[in-house]
């Protein structure tokens, strides 16, 4: 079944084309990843799916709703996890899930007989009394993201979920969104952590300057757009080194002291580069990194 | 472009919901501290100058100041609560972002804000009413009781103004404007503190467009135990300064929040 189809969606600001024409469609049980560098137009998408702002052109059909003119509709089967934590500090844990939850027009009593399940699955149950300004930022990440759940939502959206999170907080986040994709949610998430989307998508979406520049699974995706091994080499003998793997990659790409060599095999050329024994070598498998530095460059995007 | 007719649901109520809560929890200091003010002005000069005035339009000071406090301490709470607390709520928590990704529309919140502001300014509006009688300073109980739904208009009046400087303002330290070249000159043009026929023509005239002036001449007649004249008059000012307050800051919060 299909959960969201966007066609040819554009929206400008003056004469920038934040979202440049994009196309793409997400199947229910879906974990599908938007990733971009800043700027790349991921949020502005979101907008534009929740019809929080009216496109240039396309069409965007969201839960069988034409979007934006039936956003309201459309909304009400959905959950959002802004980029920026938005939960009401002058409430405490559970009054912010109640009081969310009468936005969605839900009676007292049902809010009420949700908010353990939520506290539970945000691991909250014993700050359910506690204010917002009191809990940490994985914490609050977490009741953000069990807020999202009270309308007990088809899709969920999720913004840089994990940004500024450390890693236990991040992992404990990724857990919570697997046990809802195992609930058979489908789920929308940007990032630009590429674990992130390695290990919670099923479909990637790159996307830069406004546009959908690669869309499939991630194992696809490495395997369409970028060499299997990589061969990164640190030093200062780094001009010796670039004439010895040159035949044997087939990219090279200098970033600073760090040489990094794009290759079908990684064997030959480390026995070629052995005799620079200054020379700080690692091997790994080509990563979806490796691909959104390719697809989208290495120029700093601020 | 938005479509420019609003499209509210009454999910709007959940809006008036959630400030109320809020509100609950720190009631009796709010009420209180919205009577302080208002009651230290009518009291301290309704008795400390109203000693030196021999009578006012033919009455005591303080039973002429009765019905500007009402009027200006209402106008104040509704102001008050769309600036700064709206203000809040939209720019600094980024509450109302959280309340659209819901199925809302900005125009329910903003609708929601307005009816909670002109409440909330009906309660302050209320219990200086409740000081007035107590201290039997109204003529006619009967027509005092006229002066709640006038307090209403007074509240939506203030509440759909206030939220055009919301919808445009960059911060709070913006709203010194709207207090400086608005709403102090109201106090003191109105008619709050002396008569208006007292001042010189022209500020008559500029007195006679100003909200504040249709809502005292409403409620200070009402107080003082008569009929107000041109009763529609006044109360479509008050409704239509609202209004159109309303319109144009929907118009101006979707500009800001939605583009």
């Amino acid at each position: 079944m299909r959960v969201l189809t966007v066609d040819n969606l554009a929206k400008r600001y003056g004469d920038r084309r934040v979202v440049d024409g994009i196309s793409f469609t997400i199947e229910k049980g879906q974990c599908f990843g938007l990733l971009g560098p800043n700027g790349a137009g991921k949020t502005t998408t979101l907008r534009l799916l929740l019809g929080l702002i009216r496109p240039d052109g396309g069409q965007i059909d969201l839960l069988g709703h034409a979007i934006p003119q039936a956003a309201r509709e459309a909304r009400m089967r959905v959950g959002v996890v802004p980029q920026m934590d938005n939960l009401d500090p002058d409430f405490t844990v559970r009054e912010n899930l109640l009081v969310y939850g009468r936005y969605f027009g839900l009676a007292h009593a049902e809010i009420e007989a949700r908010i353990p399940r939520l506290l539970e699955l945000a691991g909250l149950q014993a700050r359910a009394d506690s204010l917002i300004n009191s809990l940490s930022g994985g914490m609050k990440r977490r009741l953000t993201l069990a807020r999202a759940l009270v309308n007990d939502p088809d899709l969920i959206f999720l913004d840089e979920p994990t940004t500024g999170l450390d890693p236990q907080a991040r992992h404990l986040l990724w857990h919570s969104l697997r046990q809802l994709m195992n609930e058979g949610k489908t789920i929308l998430l940007t990032t630009h952590y590429m674990d992130e989307a390695e290990r919670l998508c099923n479909v990637l979406g790159i996307m830069d300057a406004g546009k959908l520049i690669a869309f499939g699974p991630p194992g696809e995706m490495i395997a369409r757009h970028i060499e299997p091994s990589v061969v990164e080499v640190y030093g200062d003998v780094l001009h010796d080194a670039q004439v010895i793997m040159q035949p044997h990659c087939e990219r090279l790409e200098r970033v600073g002291e760090t040489l990094f060599g794009y290759c079908a095999k990684a064997e030959p050329v480390l026995q070629a580069l052995k005799p620079l024994a200054a020379l700080r070598i690692t091997h790994r498998p080509a990563n979806l990194e490796d691909v959104f530095l390719k697809l989208t460059g290495r120029d700093l995007r601020d | 472009m938005m479509s420019c007719l609003p499209t509210f649901s009454w999910r709007f109520l959940a809006v008036w919901q959630r400030n109320f809560k809020v509100w609950k929890k720190l009631a009796l200091p709010s009420v209180l501290g919205n009577l302080a003010d208002p009651m230290m002005y009518m009291l301290g000069l309704g008795y400390g100058l109203g000693r030196l005035l021999p009578d006012v339009n033919g009455v005591p000071y303080l039973s002429f100041l009765a019905a500007g406090t009402v009027c200006y301490s209402t106008m104040n709470s509704a102001t008050f609560e769309v600036l700064y607390s709206a203000f809040s709520r939209m720019h600094v928590q980024k509450s109302w972002e959280a309340i659209l990704n819901a199925p809302m529309t900005l125009d329910d919140v903003v609708l929601g804000e307005l009816s909670w502001a002109a409440s909330k300014s009906l309660l302050s509006g209320l219990a200086i009413l409740t000081v007035i009688w107590l201290l039997g300073l109204q003529s006619s109980w009967l027509l005092s009781l006229w002066v709640i739904p006038v307090v209403v208009l007074i509240g939506i009046c203030f509440a759909g103004m206030g939220l055009v400087m919301n919808s445009i303002s960059p911060n709070y330290d913006f709203f010194m404007y709207y207090f400086t070249l608005v709403i102090t000159p109201m106090v003191l043009l109105c008619g709050v503190f002396y008569p208006v026929t007292e001042l010189p023509h022209w500020l008559q005239t500029v007195s006679s467009w100003l909200p504040l002036t249709h809502a005292i001449d409403l409620a200070r007649p009402l107080l003082l135990g008569s009929m107000p004249q041109d009763i529609l008059l006044h109360a479509f000012a008050l409704l239509a300064y609202g209004l159109v307050g309303f319109v144009v800051a929907l118009h101006l919060t979707r500009k800001r929040l939605l583009t």
